[in-house]
C-alpha cells in the first residue's frame, strides 16, 4: 500500500490509498482524479495521463523507458519530471509519491 | 462528395472492432450496412493508437494485436460487403416523417436509414490542439491560403512561399517537412528532443536537408505565437536549457497526435451521462426509436469497457433492430454451426 497525492495546476490535491501492483493512471481514474484522461486505458499510446513528478520522488519512480519517451512527444510542456502515470507502478517504495498535473493534457 | 441520398438499413457510426463486428451480426439477420469513420482506415482505437500492441482478452484469442484484430473482424464482415466511408464526420441526425432516420456527415452525404448504430468509442478522433495561449486567434476556418495555424494539411500549394514552422517528431510532422520544403519559403523544424520517432528514411532525409541549410531544426517546445489581428508573424521557442529564441513563421503546423472528442453526438438530443450514451441492456437502444449505442460509447449500470462486452451488445442490438428493418418477418434465432440458411449468407455453404 501506498498513499499518493496528485495536485491540479490550481493547487488542489487529491490523496488515495493506493494498492501495490496498480499503475498510478489507474489509482487517478479509479479515484476520479480530474486532469487525467488516461484517453488510451493504459496502453501507453496517448500521452494523455501525463504528470510531473516532485523532485524528491524521481529516484523511487524510476528513468522512462523508450516507448513512454516517444509518447511523450504527444504531451505539451514536457519537463525533466515528465512521466506518464500508466507507466508508474505503486508500490511500498513510492509511499508519500507527490505529482503535479498539467494545465491540460491537450 | 455525393449529392444522391444513400438509401441503406443501417447506418453504423464508427467503424472500430465494435462497428465492424455488428456489420456481422447484422448481416446474419439479412440487414446491410454501410460505416462512417473519422479514420482513413478501419479499426477505430485498435489501429490508431495501438495496431502493435497485444490485447490478451478477447475469447479464444490469447494474445492478438489491434491490428490483427481489426484484419480479422474485417475478414469476418467481408460476406456481407458493407460499404466503408472513411475521412468523415457524421454531423447531423434527424428524424424523417415515416419513422426513418437521415444521417449526414461534413462531406454533404446524405444517408437515409431504419436504423442508427453509433458505436464511436471514444468519439472522434481530432487532432490535438497545443494548450498554447491564444492559439486560437491564428486558427483560419478558411485554411485556403495556408496562413495561420493548421493541424492538417489539405491543399500543399496553399503552403508556397510561405514562412512555415511545424512542431513534432513523429512521421506526420516529417513527412510534411520534406514535402513542403521545396515549395516553402522557408522550413523550420521544433521537437522537444533531438529523437525522432518517424521513419528512418525521413529522418535521414530531413537530417540531410538541415545539414544543406534547407530546413531550420530546433530542439524544444513552442511557448507563445505573437501576431497581430489574426496574422500569425512569429513563435517563441523555449530551448532545453531554458533559454527563449525567436523564431519567424506566417505558417505553424503542430503535429500532436490525434485525441478522442465526443463532437456532434452531443447535439443529438440523446441521453448522455457524462459523454456516454444511456442505453437499456436488453437491445442497447437510445432513447430514441431506431438509435442503437454499444462498445465503449454506451453506459448501463455494470458497464465495462472491453471489446468483449461490446461485440456482445452488437449481437442484442442486431436481433433488436431486425423488428425495424424487418417488420414483416419473424426472426428465427439461427446457429452459425448449424444453419444452413446462415452457412450461405456467410458463403460457405
Amino acid at each position: 500500500m501506498a498513499k499518493v497525492t496528485y495536485v491540479e495546476h490550481n493547487g488542489t490535491e487529491h490523496s488515495h490509498e493506493a494498492e501495490n501492483g496498480m499503475t498510478l493512471m489507474e489509482v487517478a481514474v479509479k479515484n476520479s482524479v480530474p486532469g487525467i484522461d488516461a484517453d488510451c486505458g493504459g496502453a501507453c499510446a496517448c500521452a494523455t495521463c501525463h504528470v510531473y513528478v516532485r523532485e524528491d520522488w524521481l529516484e523511487k519512480t524510476g528513468n522512462r523507458e523508450e516507448m513512454e519517451e516517444d509518447m511523450l512527444d504527444f504531451a505539451f510542456d514536457v519537463r525533466d519530471n515528465s512521466r506518464l502515470s500508466c507507466q508508474i507502478k505503486i508500490s511500498d517504495d513510492v509511499d508519500g509519491l507527490v505529482v503535479d498535473i498539467p494545465e491540460k493534457q491537450f | 462528395m455525393s449529392e444522391a441520398t444513400i438509401n441503406t438499413d443501417v447506418v453504423i457510426i464508427g467503424a472500430g472492432p465494435v462497428g465492424l463486428f455488428a456489420v456481422f451480426e447484422l448481416g446474419l439477420l439479412d440487414m446491410k450496412a454501410h460505416l462512417i469513420d473519422i479514420l482513413d482506415k478501419p479499426g477505430g482505437q485498435c489501429a490508431e493508437l495501438y495496431p502493435e500492441k497485444p490485447i490478451y482478452d478477447i475469447p479464444g484469442m490469447p494474445e492478438v494485436s489491434g491490428q490483427q484484430l481489426t484484419d480479422q473482424l474485417m475478414a469476418q464482415a467481408e460476406p456481407f460487403n458493407p460499404t466503408f466511408h472513411y475521412n468523415r464526420m457524421v454531423t447531423g441526425l434527424e428524424k424523417l416523417a415515416d419513422d426513418s432516420w437521415r444521417v449526414t456527415t461534413d462531406e454533404n452525404e446524405v444517408f437515409e436509414c431504419k436504423v442508427v448504430v453509433i458505436a464511436a468509442g471514444g468519439g472522434s478522433f481530432q487532432p490535438k490542439k497545443p494548450p498554447i495561449p491564444g492559439i486560437e486567434d491564428y486558427e483560419q476556418s478558411d485554411s485556403g491560403n495556408g496562413l495561420g495555424v493548421h493541424y492538417a494539411v489539405r491543399k500543399m500549394d496553399a503552403f508556397r512561399d510561405k514562412d512555415v514552422l511545424i512542431s513534432g517528431g513523429g512521421d506526420s510532422a516529417l513527412d510534411w517537412v520534406l514535402n513542403l520544403q521545396p515549395i516553402a519559403k522557408s522550413m523550420t523544424l521544433v521537437h522537444r528532443r533531438d529523437d525522432f520517432r518517424a521513419a528512418p528514411d525521413s529522418v535521414n532525409k530531413m537530417r540531410a536537408m538541415v545539414a544543406d541549410g534547407k530546413v531550420n531544426l530546433h530542439i524544444g517546445q513552442i511557448t507563445e505565437l505573437t501576431g497581430d489581428n489574426g496574422q500569425l508573424a512569429g513563435a517563441q521557442l523555449k530551448t532545453k536549457d531554458g533559454d527563449m529564441v525567436s523564431l519567424e513563421c506566417n505558417s505553424f503546423l503542430p503535429f500532436f497526435g490525434l485525441t478522442m472528442k465526443l463532437g456532434p453526438i452531443a447535439d443529438w438530443g440523446l441521453n448522455l451521462t457524462e459523454n456516454l450514451i444511456e442505453v437499456d441492456t436488453e437491445k442497447f437502444a437510445t432513447d430514441q426509436d431506431g438509435i442503437y449505442a454499444i462498445g465503449d460509447i454506451n453506459t448501463y449500470p455494470g458497464k465495462l469497457k472491453l471489446i468483449l462486452s461490446g461485440f456482445h451488445e452488437a449481437a442484442l442490438m442486431a436481433h433488436h433492430a431486425f423488428k425495424r428493418v424487418h417488420p414483416d418477418q419473424k426472426l428465427t434465432f439461427q446457429y452459425t454451426t448449424s444453419s444452413t440458411n446462415l452457412q450461405k449468407k456467410l458463403g460457405v455453404k
